[in-house]
């Protein structure tokens, strides 16, 4: 009998640190590598009898997320306590929202979201090795800056069908996020976490199979290896008929291993009970309205206009709406001189690419978006020929300034007619068996003769130009 | 200068602004006393006044502050082994507005730990005794509070009232206390308990100094989101008549439970009511025969929550437990929570947890809407409801320590008007066997004035006599 | 009604370590607060809100403004156990 494909079935969970001023619940800046414990009040220690005020602009920023992810606002969201004990949580419990977050049901790219909501951020534990104390072996040191950090969790619909697609999705969620501008995302410092659910089950099949939790890979190789060296392990399971155990585990990326995070004193219970200390969020028109207004044109919005405005191929058209910088300089070329739009995407997205320092953005470099418009427009009249603009552009990216002057000192500039026929008499001179074997009917020869002419005129003439001079010779 | 002790605060303040009094002296006949404590009232006392401006309006009359109060660099306990020593770095916003308004801090007062009682038998450092018969518990939590204002070692108290924590021992020591509508006073800086029903408060001698005390404490803050301030000034209560109030006596709180001396005080206040012109009916209250058990799954259960954080990593006691973190945990909570404080977490702990939650806290909080709207319909037929505040006279020493159910039950007549969130006064009433009886008068959200006057009235026609407890 | 394990249980999700001899009593005593409270079980709830608020706020929000935080040395004051930068604990799982 034919065994079975297991299709692979992910969800991602995604903790974003909002870029606000102030924590979530209290005034302490956010902190970016202070020293340990300088950025705390009484509030975000868990000090007795201090009580928590929601931020509002961390409210705001959630607003504009729910929004741009096409999600339904609560009318009145509330607040959760998250019961556990951990040395990082100074009260004992998260505060988070459960039953009713503040917006759901949403969609991004082809991946549906199932919720988005506000919670704080855990503070910092950090191994400090053998402690001074008699008893205690192995001390942690808690430090408290990062606690309270507003933070909006997204968790997605489990529509993702493989490793490659969740890391494809979440780079779009990351450029959405920073598009918007309400946080950092940047993984490696943790102001982008990812969390994915994986689960297989026989293709064609409706019903999900058992899910595991795959926790905090920071950065998108890690994601898009850790899923699959997750789904290879459980297809090795379901293969000689094993069941999959609901757990929560850690990829490690250096050894690639998948193991469990479970440990025997954590049963989960978290309690979660409505949090007395605050009460709901209801957004008013006004709120709405203005969480509206700040969100810009979003990055998939702005790869489906270039597509079809500008009839953009569809790679190109991703490129310029998701690198955002690029895409910016791309449209103030086109913008610039109405230049046409399909020529310049070619050359920012292929020349333009090429030439840049690795790293460096069109703005940063010396070449201004009037200049590239400019030397394609050149290009597209035949004033230029491909090759020769590709060392004017060179040039710009690195000097700068007027791609008409750049040709005119570099004599990058056309042959004219004169000159060029000139050039072509010499060359079929000094060319002669070339040329009799071109009468005897072996066409190909002529490939010596046209490359010793662009080899003269330093590719200033036009290969098809040149061709048609020998022949009209012949 | 015992007449200085004699005088109520209002009058103290009176005399301090009419010059006839520094507040010196008055500090110091106070200081002296309260150092004199024999009653364990007072848990730590000020060295020394902060000198007060002249013209403050609390005229530098000193105030007794109950443990459960943060207050900067002063020991802050809440009663309880766990945070012995405890100094917090800033003050409760209720504490500050006092000290603000001229009212000088003279000690902190023993209580319940974390407020978890009805005798002050819980407290860490000691239980107090009842001035009016030292075998006898003062009530709780507010204990020491109470037991200080009765026995005149301070002039005026604030204490909290979760479940009857100011009202209760107030009753029992003699003397007035109220239990504001919920988020007129802020709970910015009072330990939490219970966060959706604890309210600070007043006691003192008389219903005057209550309203005056209110009056400094109430007010909108930034730092509490639940808290509302109060639409209307608190004023001094000046009614000597009830003419046209209209009194409603709920029979499901009024029937058997109470003791036959409670039972005869309180029909002398409704005879005295009715005599002053107010009308007495009798107004149905139908669900308040669940409140207890509604408050012992809510209060429980938020207070499983609020005492997570004294873990021993950031302050309080912590154990010398061996390397591991869970031992440190345990091992530090279970030396440094009382029994009773124990029993709440876990209570409240096991209504939470999974399986259990609608059958306890979801249930709870329904019932919780129900006493609610039994007051709102109440208040459309009557203006004030009136109880007795305790079904007994205070309790010996040990007499209900065994049984945990019977000391709940005697909070049942004061934790219908916490659950409602509603404002209600006790005072009180006369003596039954030498013992103090407390009538509670309690009114709808924000009626504050109109119990103040009513109790006032009441009070005037009452002329109770506290002095013997000062002696 | 609630029994040994189920204490126990508790006992573990509340970081409480009870000594044997509590862990009777408190059998015992949450036992009979229990079947008190289960009285509210006969109560026909179905249709009713749920109270978690008497008061009826919304909306209470703080504008996002720094305030000073704690100098390190008041925020460490009454730690048990620091190191002079930051809280100490055992590692957890060591
Ligand atoms: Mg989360
Ligand atoms: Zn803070």
């Amino acid at each position: 009998m034919p065994d079975v494909t297991y299709e692979p079935v992910v969800g991602l969970e995604i903790h974003v640190q909002l870029k606000t001023r102030t924590k979530m619940f209290c005034g302490c800046e956010l902190s970016f590598g202070e020293q340990p414990n300088t950025r705390t009040c009484p509030v975000c220690l868990g000090l007795p009898g201090t009580l928590p005020v929601v931020n509002a602009e961390a409210v705001h920023y959630g607003l504009m997320i729910g929004l741009a992810l096409g999600c339904e606002l609560a009318p009145r969201s509330i607040f959760h306590r998250k019961n556990y004990f951990y040395p990082d949580l100074p009260k004992g419990y998260q505060v988070s929202q459960y039953d009713i977050p503040l917006a759901r049901d949403g969609k991004l790219g082809d991946v549906r979201i199932h919720r988005v909501h506000l919670e704080e951020d855990a503070a910092k534990l950090v191994h400090a090795g053998a402690s001074g104390r008699i008893h205690s072996a192995e001390a942690s040191v808690v430090d408290f800056n990062r606690g309270g950090t507003p933070l909006v969790e997204i968790v997605s619909e489990p529509d993702i069908r493989s490793a490659a697609d969740a890391a494809e999705w979440l780079r779009l969620l990351r450029v959405t996020l920073r598009q918007l501008g309400v946080s950092d995302v940047n993984m490696e410092e943790g102001s982008l976490r990812c969390d994915a659910n994986v689960s297989l089950r026989p293709r064609g099949e409706a019903t999900l199979g058992v899910k595991t939790e795959l926790k905090n890979m920071n950065s998108f190789r890690f994601i898009e290896r850790g899923v699959d060296a997750e789904i290879a392990r459980q297809e090795a399971i379901l293969r000689d008929g094993g069941r999959i155990e609901q757990e929560t585990l850690h990829y490690d990326v250096r050894s690639g291993a998948i193991s469990s995070l479970r440990s025997k004193e954590e049963a989960h219970d978290y309690r979660y009970f409505p949090e007395p200390d605050l009460v709901p969020v209801a957004p008013t028109q006004q709120m709405v309205d203005r969480a509206r207004d700040a969100i810009p044109e979003l990055p998939a919005d702005r790869a489906v206009r270039l597509e079809q405005d500008l009839g953009l191929p569809v790679d190109q058209a991703r490129l310029l709406a998701f690198r955002t910088d690029v895409g910016d300089f791309y449209e103030r070329a086109v913008a610039s001189r109405d230049g046409d739009p399909r020529a310049i995407a070619n050359w920012t997205c292929n020349e333009l690419m090429a030439a840049l320092p690795d790293g460096q953005e069109p703005g940063e470099s010396k070449l201004t978006p009037d200049a590239l418009a400019t030397l394609v427009a050149m290009v597209v009249a035949k004033e230029v020929s491909q090759s020769a603009a590709k060392e004017v552009l060179a040039t710009l990216v690195a000097e700068g300034g007027d791609p008409a002057a750049v040709v005119e000192s570099a004599g990058l500039g056309r042959a004219d007619e004169g000159e060029l026929a000139a050039i072509v008499d010499r060359a079929m001179a000094d060319q002669a068996d070339a040329v009799d074997k071109v009468r005897a009917g072996n066409d190909k020869a002529i490939g010596a003769i046209v490359g010793a002419i662009m080899r003269d005129t330093k590719g200033r003439a036009d290969g098809g130009e040149v061709q048609r001079l020998i022949r009209e010779r012949l | 200068m015992s007449d200085v002790v004699d005088l109520s605060a209002a009058a103290a303040a009176e005399r301090v602004r009419a010059g006839e009094l520094s507040p010196r002296e008055l500090w110091d006949a106070y200081r002296e006393r309260a150092g004199g404590d024999e009653l364990n009232a007072f848990l730590w006392l000020a060295d020394e006044a902060p000198d007060v401006a002249a013209d403050a309006p609390l005229a530098g009359v000193p105030l007794a502050v109950k443990d459960l109060f943060c207050t900067a660099g002063v020991p802050s306990a809440a009663a309880s082994k766990i945070l012995e020593g405890y100094r917090p770095p800033y003050s409760a916003t209720a504490v500050e507005l006092l000290t603000a308004a001229g009212a000088p801090m003279l000690g902190k007062t023993n209580m319940d730990e974390f407020a978890m009682g009805s005798s002050n038998e819980n407290s860490a450092f000691g239980p107090v005794e009842n001035p009016w018969d030292r075998s006898r518990v003062p009530g709780g939590s507010s204990g020491g509070s109470a037991a200080a204002v009765a026995a005149g070692l301070a002039p005026w108290a604030i204490g909290t009232d979760t479940g009857g924590s100011i009202r209760q021992p107030a009753a029992l020591c003699g003397i007035v206390g109220l239990k504001p509508t919920y988020g007129a006073v802020s709970r910015y800086g009072m330990i939490a308990f219970a966060s959706s029903l604890d309210q600070a408060g007043p006691l003192t001698r008389d219903v005057t100094d209550a309203a005056l005390l209110l009056r400094h404490m109430v007010g909108r803050d930034d730092c509490d989101s639940t808290s509302t301030g109060h639409p209307e000034e608190i004023a001094l209560p000046s009614a000597e008549r009830l003419d046209g109030l209209r009194f409603g006596v709920p029979p499901e709180l009024t029937g058997d439970g109470l003791e036959p001396g409670v039972r005869a005080v309180f029909d002398a206040a409704l005879e005295r009511i009715e005599a002053l012109g107010g009308t007495v009916q009798e107004v149905g209250l139908p669900h308040s025969g669940h409140a207890i058990s509604a408050y012992y799954v809510i209060a429980p259960a938020e207070a499983s929550a609020n005492l997570a954080r004294f873990d021993g990593v950031r302050y309080g006691h912590r154990a010398e437990a061996d390397g591991d973190l869970l031992s440190l945990y345990e091992q530090t909570r279970e030396e440094g929570f009382g029994t009773e404080v124990k029993r709440r977490i876990m209570l409240g702990t096991y209504a939470l947890s999974s399986g259990y939650y609608d059958a306890y806290y979801g249930r709870a909080q329904r019932v919780r809407t129900k006493i609610a709207d039994d007051f709102r319909a109440a208040f459309e037929a009557v203006d004030l409801i009136v109880t007795p505040t305790s079904p007994t006279v205070a309790f010996g020493l040990g007499e209900r320590t065994g049984d945990p159910l019977a000391m709940y039950l005697s909070d049942v007549l004061t934790v219908p008007m916490s659950l409602a969130g509603i404002p209600a006064i006790s005072i009180p009433g006369g003596l039954s066997d030498g013992l103090p009886v407390g009538i509670q008068l309690a009114g709808p959200a924000y009626g504050e004035n109109r119990i103040l006057d009513a109790a006032h009235a009441l009070e005037l026609a009452t002329g109770f006599e506290g002095a013997s407890a000062r002696a | 009604m609630i029994d040994r394990e189920q204490v126990l249980h508790v006992a573990r999700l509340a970081r409480l370590r009870l000594e044997d001899d509590e862990v009777e009593a408190m059998t015992g005593e949450l036992s009979s607060v229990l079947d008190h409270i289960e009285k509210i079980g006969e109560l026909e709830l179905a249709d009713v809100a749920p109270t978690t608020h008497v008061v009826e706020l919304e909306n209470v929000l703080r504008p996002d403004e720094p305030r000073p935080s704690l100098p390190r040395d008041a925020a460490l004051a009454e730690a048990p156990d620091s190191d002079g930068a930051g809280f100490r604990v055992p590692s957890p799982g060591a």
